[in-house]
């Protein structure tokens, strides 16, 4: 093993031009992994913050018509079952929410209507002093005119719906739709700001209000359309997921009752149980593809090693070193290469993610006037699991690995005598 | 085969195949040495040398005939057989050296010895005992790349005899070797065989070398031409 060592530090073509491929390759597949992982958790994350929580309660009969937002089918009592729930899930946040459809008509001097159109509206718990729902929308970065609602009657609109309006802050409107009991809800609100999200559904026509004035506008005392819940953790877990959804059908369940509260995971919400397991999927699919893709590399540079070692690897048959005993020192080098690859390629890939992580990168100025139905964050940030602190050992080791064992199939293959030859050549 | 050769050949022949037929490299070859030969394997290129001389080294085997090699019949032996006979009983000398760039003089010896499992303290003690033989014991800590070929040569005639083996194979070791440094590894090797005993079979067509030959075997197309030994 020292005489193995010793060669493998000496002959830097064996030692230092595999352990950079390896690690590049390493570094490659544990930034992607983290970077793709912070991505696609980024995309659930903000899905979660603006529609389906981590998971969401609302009433059996809300749920089923969820894509209509029938709120005369909201959840009544809505501050004790928050409460209920906060008690029986301690470590899960819950937050009430009311998302309403109606008309905003912005009248002119004489009162008269200016201009009209149809707007999808949050309301959402922004003046107790605990709510973190401000910052959990980021509606102070996706500000663009004005400022944030800071009394009650304030609300704002997306930028888009406000120049659509020509409507300006400061200025008043008046949301008209119908109360959960049915019958025409008229409020007025002044615009305190306009924001912009970069994606086309919450821009083309959104209203964000207190949920207290929410509450008085639709005649929804202490109602709410849904509660949501996110994870102290701050991100989708299905493993912390599945738990509350049993616990709270133990003590909360009543198939019997329309307007019984149910509780959904994120997963079977909006499709996104794709996304979620893609995204768990995500570090499988980036290592098989760097594996493949590194064994090729190194196998080729293997067989080059090979081919330029078949003089060693001759003088080694020819002075009565065994087959096997060459073909398994082959491969403990390449054991050796690929965890020194890796260890250093990890560390790199490691920094590469913590600085994306910490950091960030702001592609808010590319997505103000992009129009996607995606809802990308502002900031794209990397996400350092536990994983990437070992993940790169798999391709890194065993494709190392796996490429010296093809390369070194020449040695059985190869007759002695032919690589005495090549070896006199 | 009841004699006291060490190496002894009966209707040797080998074949290669060579498109769609066959090339005969030995045709029915009767050798026999004993211990303590210094002999040669002489003739032009293609008369059959090397593939003798791999075929006696356990490097290839006979497609007819028999070869016995220190009572071991080549032709049946396994390749770990064939490995272990080459590792215990045979040194090789190599017309281009063939030393391990990147280790040391004393590594490139120490590594037969390596592979025997001879303890630290034991294979120091051979190391340098062989070293002493070929005059390079202020050279152990350089490198191939860092000698002359003259030297080069005498770390691979080490090399070969530090295990103490009983046969040392030798193709063409003065190839690329001039005639001083040429007749300094002869004088070498013609000492270690008259003080250890050990059997040198020669591949060559080198005047110096045959020169120094105590028996010379001349191939022609795969057959002995003549059997010539030299009296003192």
């Amino acid at each position: 093993m020292r005489f193995l060592l010793k060669g493998l530090l000496r002959d830097r073509s064996r030692s230092l031009l595999p352990v950079i491929v390896v690690a590049i390759g390493v570094m490659l597949a544990v930034f992607a992994r983290g970077y793709i992982n912070g991505i696609m958790v980024d995309m659930i994350e903000q899905t979660a913050r603006f529609s389906t929580g981590h998971v969401k309660v609302m009433t059996a009969a809300y749920a089923e018509n969820m894509d209509q937002v029938p709120n005369d089918l909201a959840l009544l009592e809505a501050s004790q079952l928050k409460a209920d729930l906060l008690k029986t899930f301690p470590d899960v946040e819950w937050v009430s929410r009311i998302k309403f459809g109606g008309l905003i008509d912005v009248p002119d001097e004489n009162g008269e209507t200016r201009s009209q159109g149809p707007a999808m509206g949050i309301g959402l718990d922004l003046f107790s002093g605990d709510s973190r729902e401000a910052a959990r929308l980021n509606l102070d970065k996706s500000l663009v005119r004005g400022a944030l609602p800071g009394t009650s009657g304030e609300v704002l609109l997306s930028e888009d719906f406000s120049r659509k309006l020509g409507v300006n802050p400061g200025e008043d409107v008046t949301l008209i739709g119908s109360t959960m009991f049915g019958s025409m809800a008229i409020h007025n609100f002044t615009v305190s700001g306009t924001v912009r999200f970069g994606n086309t559904g919450m821009d083309r026509g959104t209203v964000i209000a207190d949920l207290f004035d929410v509450q008085q506008a639709l005649d929804m005392d202490d109602a709410a359309g849904e509660i949501f819940g996110f994870f102290k953790s701050g991100y989708y877990d299905d493993e912390i997921a599945g738990p509350v959804v049993s616990a709270f059908e133990d003590k909360f369940g009543n198939e019997e009752d329309e307007y019984a509260p149910v509780l959904v995971r994120l997963r079977d919400q909006e499709g996104l149980s794709l996304y979620v397991d893609l995204t768990s999927l995500m570090g499988a699919i980036i290592i098989i593809v760097f594996m493949v893709a590194m064994s090729l590399v190194l196998w080729n540079a293997g067989l080059l090693g090979g081919l330029r070692r078949y003089g060693e690897i001759g003088i080694r048959l020819a002075i009565g070193e065994d087959k096997g005993h060459v073909y398994r020192s082959m491969i403990s080098e390449s054991v050796m290469v690929g965890l020194a690859g890796t260890i250093i390629g990890t560390a790199c890939g490691l920094g590469l993610s913590w600085l994306m992580q910490t950091y960030g990168l702001d592609i808010s100025e590319f997505t103000k006037n992009a129009t996607t139905s995606i809802m990308m964050p502002n900031v794209v940030r990397s996400r350092i699991t536990p994983p990437d602190f070992f993940i790169g050992f798999i391709p890194g080791v065993l494709s190392t690995v796996a490429g010296t064992m093809l390369a070194g199939i020449g040695v059985y293959k190869r007759k002695t005598a032919q690589l005495f030859k090549e070896l006199e050549a | 085969m009841e004699n006291n050769f060490i190496i002894q050949t009966e209707k040797l022949t080998k074949r290669f195949p060579m498109g769609k037929g066959e090339f005969t490299a030995l045709k029915g070859i009767d050798l026999g040495l004993g211990t303590g030969e210094f002999t040669g394997l002489v003739g032009p290129s293609g008369s059959g040398k090397t593939t003798l001389l791999n075929i006696i080294g356990s490097l290839d085997t006979p497609s007819e005939g028999k070869v016995i090699v220190l009572d071991h019949s080549i032709g049946s032996l396994t390749a770990k057989e064939a490995a272990r006979l080459r590792k215990e009983q045979l040194g090789f000398i190599f017309q281009s050296y063939n030393l391990l760039a990147v280790h040391t003089v004393y590594e490139n010896v120490e590594f037969p010895l390596l592979l025997l499992g001879f303890p630290a303290g034991e294979r120091r003690k051979m190391v340098m005992d062989a070293l002493e033989w070929v005059g390079l014991t202020d050279k152990v800590k350089q490198k191939p790349p860092q000698l002359s070929g003259g030297e080069c040569q005498r770390v691979a005639i080490a090399r070969a005899m530090v295990k103490k083996p009983s046969i040392v194979i030798a193709d063409e070791p003065t190839a690329n070797l001039d005639a001083a440094n040429s007749h300094n590894i002869l004088q070498t090797m013609v000492r270690l065989n008259s003080e250890l005993k050990t059997t040198f079979l020669f591949a060559t067509h080198d005047e110096k070398v045959i020169s120094y030959l105590k028996r010379k075997i001349y191939l022609l197309d795969g057959k002995v031409d003549k059997d010539e030994i030299v009296s003192n």
